[in-house]
């Protein structure tokens, strides 16, 4: 295959890429662009493959045939209550092809190469590969932690370390001043450097990664999204492919945006997040606050049921407590039971519930939950008020009233569900105790609000059963 | 701060410290009187709050509930209401005691250690009251009970004011000879009945939507103007006089107003009366005559055939011609003035009837921890009487002049512009260093790297162009995606692959294999799973 014939495909690649990911925007054609993805991707490959003077094909078959199974299996095998595991494992793999990428093209000898770059241009290439080894290594130790924290083998608490800026900083001084000593070696001399500037970038992966704590993963897992973009895209000036630095772009663009996204619905700055450490300063922002006053009402499944059962329009906002629980598939039930009723039964998302930007919609599709009746904060806060019952399962700070009402909230100002507008609210959570965000949930304490304590997946259940029971009864029903 | 959760699991042991207080419901002995204080659906809450109940035989069947259905939640049918009277801690009635048909006046079949509650009207009963606290009773008036948010699960006036005002709007399409609804049928044109409500308080809310969905043409008239939103809420439309006066009383209520305004309002229902079919009034002032607001004259001024609902009938009516109790025709209008609304829907104002009072009791403390707490303001506001004494009326705490506006969310704003002001310099820094930067590379770069960096900026803004529309419900699905095709990286491992044809492994085919490797897993399982998702979003 000819220069310019492989330079077409790849332009065929870059604009299935673009469609690809334009397809993603609504449900309707979300199939399509993940087919238009593959379609890219296959180009993309073959046409390297075929057309780029390569006659190893027996290694190159060796290494893709395990990793497309490999990669089959895991998807395949995957819960979807795992999926932020998932996604974070494999931004990893993205880091370490990037670090090992950038490694591979130091070591190959200008010879090799053919070109023999010099002058500007040599250097200008050596600080791409340095460049695409840093953020390699920086998205994939970060994501192998992420990973950690998400799969519960590390605490999700933020760590904290004193000075934790300044070490930092310090890493990445030293990566500065490793890339002196990297760009003033002769030949492959600067390969110890390489490698050294590999740990500490490693090093402040982990360190910035740690430093954030659980609840604000969809951040994290979407920057590590946008960094495993940019690595390939550094890895695309280093190699001159056009195809790596337009596909790397979109994808580091994408990450980053998703990131603004989830920062803005926690009405926090990027920088904040990315430099972690929330909930710690948080408590003692809080004392200073009014607690609030009053009893918390428990309610029993019972209670509950004879709610649902009088209501005729509900609002169920879920929250990573649900994921914890797997307690999906017995609230779809519980929703298709209601909604067989005649009952209006929605589910309101707030932008960060869950681990992963959307973690919420894929569980309740999982579930076969219709995702037109799943909505968006912005969607449904306005109904609020005009809704029987509300049952909050697993969410916290999400449904906070004093993000509104309390200018002295760590969490003032962030928008958030305004469940407490509806007739009833039933609380689904294990205690009274702090969210994430360490703030106390004036919500619990509202008149209209009962609470029902236990695991959501045990209670969920039990709910389900006592509305098989009286669904079995309908004049029951009909004589409340 | 208790939680009501221990108190559930110290009674879910089965190892009560002291026997469950019985509950006794008699059978109303007013004629005409339906309503039952409990129904099989309240009974089963009461039981759960500790309580066991006993049913006179026969409490229910005014409202359709049978003794069975009593037995079947577990009560005990009691044959007489001495007996029941005798054993029961806690009577609940609907109708203030009378004299019983046995011979017994129902205040003296009460003890001292037990209580009643019940409707009582103290202000109207002072003998009856007297005779309460002789017998050294506890008594709760159900009508009594503060009208404060807190209290409003347990407000019976309530409950019975929004059945009555649906039950008048029915009495009055009973009466009336035509469609409420307008309509356009193949015999000819149907115009839509007009419907006047007077007094916008829970039963002119409640008649404004029964007639509203009905069909009718509504339109509300009220003293207090702070109803205007709750009466247009509802459909309906708001009629206002063009005279500043304020009528809002205290606790729900209007107060009187000047003569000059109730001139005014007489013009204006006079005026409407020519207009309207139905006029609906509901106007009460606590402890006084209900005001007259509709003349013989006014009456004599509406269309044969109109109707009159005078739900204030017992207070004295409204309306001058009313005759409480009966339904006459004065002039070509049907009058009514039947005073038993919420018991001609004995079934459903017995349920709320009950279920206030569960709500009441609940407050109390259940079975197990009753008392009468005298710094429970609802508590206190229905107590009648307690250990002898006459506690009525409780001592006004504050008494909400008028319902407060609802309170707006304080501003949040306050901190932001300081925020926004930091933000706002550090992006300006921002741009300064992407300027210079750019500006640096233009001047050093050599023009291979210049057109790398067009496309890659290009790149960037399709890409954010394109990513800004997704909906969020997809962004797993488009970050597992974009993940796959960030295993394009791979290509770079292909490409090392292919300088090496003579060297079969040096250090850099190896590195580029194992790139190759851990970005194949990549994009198959990021496609792989992201069809996997996609398949499961369904409509």
């Amino acid at each position: 295959m000819s220069n310019n014939l492989v330079t077409v495909a790849y332009i065929a690649a870059i604009v299935l890429f673009i469609l690809s990911l334009g397809g993603l925007s609504n449900q309707e054609t979300a199939k399509r662009g993940n087919f238009y993805g593959m379609a890219g991707m296959a180009l993309a490959i073959g046409a390297t493959a075929f057309g780029a003077g390569i006659t190893n094909y027996g290694a190159l078959v060796a290494v893709i045939v395990p990793g497309v199974v490999i990669g089959a299996f895991l998807a395949s095998r995957v819960e979807m209550t795992e999926m932020p595991e998932l996604v974070a494992v494999l931004h990893s793999f993205v880091g370490l092809a990037a670090v090992l990428v950038g490694i591979g093209n130091y070591l190959q000898t200008p010879t090799d190469m053919g070109t023999g770059l010099v002058g500007a241009e040599e250097t200008i290439h050596m600080i791409e590969i340095y460049v695409g080894v840093f953020i390699g290594a920086v998205t994939f130790t970060g994501s192998v932690i992420a990973f950690g924290k998400l799969k519960a083998i590390i605490s999700s608490k933020p760590l904290t370390l004193p000075g934790r800026h300044l070490l930092n900083i310090g890493l990445l001084v030293g990566t500065v001043a490793l890339g002196f000593v990297f760009m003033g070696a002769e030949g492959t001399a600067g390969l110890p450097a390489l490698l050294g500037m590999c740990g500490v970038a490693g090093l402040l992966g982990a360190h910035l990664v740690a430093a954030i704590g659980g609840a604000d993963m969809p951040v994290v897992i979407s920057m590590l999204n946008s960094y495993s973009g940019w690595a390939a895209a550094a890895a695309g000036f280093m190699l001159s492919n056009d195809l790596l630095i337009v596909t790397g772009a979109l994808v580091g663009s994408s990450g980053a945006i998703l990131s603004i996204i989830m920062c803005e619905a926690m009405n926090r700055s990027f920088i904040s997040v990315i430099l972690g450490g929330f909930g710690q300063g948080a408590a003692s922002g809080g004392s200073g606050s009014t607690a609030p006053g009053g009893e918390a009402t428990s309610a029993t499944v019972e209670d509950t049921v004879e709610l649902l059962n009088d209501a005729s329009s509900v609002i169920i906002t879920p929250g990573y407590g649900m994921a914890v629980a797997q307690a999906q598939h017995a609230v779809a039930d519980i929703t298709k039971i209601l909604r067989d009723r005649g009952v209006n039964v929605r589910f309101g998302i707030h932008p960060v519930a869950g681990r992963l930007p959307g973690h919420m919609n894929v569980l309740l599709a999982e579930a076969n939950v219709p995702y037109d009746v799943v909505l968006e904060m912005d969607e449904i806060n306005e109904d609020f008020g005009e809704t029987d019952v509300v049952l909050v399962i697993g969410a916290n700070d999400t449904v906070n009233p004093s993000a509104l009402d309390d200018p002295t909230s760590p969490i003032a100002g962030m928008p958030v569900l305004e469940v407490w507008n509806a007739a009833n609210v039933i609380v689904m959570k294990r205690s009274l105790s702090v969210g994430y965000a360490g703030v106390d949930n004036p919500l619990f304490y509202k008149d209209n609000t009962q609470m029902l304590f236990g695991d959501a997946k045990a209670n969920t259940s039990a709910i389900l059963a006592e509305m098989q029971k009286t669904a079995k009864v309908p004049a029951m029903a009909g004589a409340r | 701060m208790t939680l009501a959760i221990d108190k559930d699991r110290s009674r879910a042991s089965d190892e009560l410290p002291n026997p469950s207080k019985k509950i006794g419901v008699p059978k109303e002995i007013v004629s005409g009187e339906r309503r039952v204080a409990a129904t099989p659906a309240t009974v089963k809450k009461l039981q759960k709050l500790g309580f066991e109940v006993l049913i006179e035989n026969g409490a229910g069947d005014g409202a359709n509930f049978s003794n069975e259905a009593y037995q079947a939640e577990g009560c005990e049918i009691v044959n007489t209401a001495t007996e029941l009277w005798a054993r029961a801690d806690v009577v609940l009635k609907v109708q203030p005691p009378q004299d019983h048909p046995n011979g017994q006046h129902e205040a003296d079949m009460l003890s001292a250690d037990k209580s009643l509650i019940s409707f009582i009207w103290p202000a109207q009963n002072q003998p009856l009251v007297d005779r309460l606290s002789n017998r050294h009773a506890t008594v709760l008036a159900m009508d009594a009970i503060p009208r404060i948010s807190r209290a409003q699960k347990m407000d019976a006036l309530s409950s019975m004011a929004n059945i009555a005002g649906y039950r008048a709007v029915i009495e009055a399409a009973n009466q009336f000879g035509r469609f409420f609804t307008g309509q356009i049928t193949a015999a000819g044109k149907v115009p839509p009945a007009k419907v006047l409500v007077i007094g916008a308080g829970v039963a002119g809310l409640a008649a404004i939507g029964a007639a509203k969905s009905l069909g009718a043409i509504v339109r509300s008239f009220d003293t207090r103007p702070v109803v205007k939103e709750q009466v247009e809420s509802l459909g309906a439309e708001f009629l206002e006089l063009t005279f500043e006066e304020d009528g809002t009383g205290s606790g729900g209520y209007a107060k009187t107003m000047s003569p000059e305004f109730i001139a005014a309002e007489m013009e204006l229902f006079a005026e409407q009366a020519k207009d309207v079919d139905i006029i609906i009034t509901t106007a009460l002032i606590p402890g006084k005559r209900a005001p007259l607001l509709i003349t013989k004259e006014t009456t004599e001024l509406m269309k044969p055939g109109s109707v009159i609902v005078d739900m204030a009938a017992e207070q004295g009516g409204n309306c001058a011609v009313t005759k409480p109790g009966e339904v006459h025709v004065h002039n070509g209008v049907t009058v009514v003035g039947i005073t038993d609304f919420p018991s001609r829907m004995a079934s459903q104002a017995s349920q709320l009837y009950g279920t206030n009072l569960y709500h009441l009791l609940s407050d109390m403390g259940g079975s197990d921890d009753y008392k009468i707490d005298f710094e429970d303001e609802a508590v206190r506001g229905a107590l009648i009487t307690h250990a002898g004494e006459v506690t009525w009326p409780a001592p006004r705490k504050a008494p909400p002049p008028a319902p407060p506006a609802p309170a707006k969310p304080a501003p949040v704003a306050a901190v932001e512009p300081e925020e926004k002001k930091s933000s706002g310099t550090v992006k300006a820094l921002g741009v300064i260093a992407l300027a210079s930067g750019v500006v640096a590379i233009g001047l050093s770069a050599p023009p291979s790297f210049l057109s790398h960096f067009t496309v890659f900026i290009l790149a960037c803004f399709v890409g954010w162009q394109v990513i800004c529309n997704v909906s969020p419900s997809l962004h797993t699905p488009l970050m597992s995606v974009t993940n796959a095709i960030s295993g394009i990286i791979i290509i770079g491992g292909l490409l090392q692959l292919q300088g090496s044809a003579g060297v079969a492994w040096s250090a850099t085919t190896v590195l580029g294999a194992i790139a190759i490797l851990v970005g194949t897993i990549n994009i198959s399982g990021g496609f792989l799973v992201t069809q996997r998702m996609l398949k499961m979003f369904r409509k």
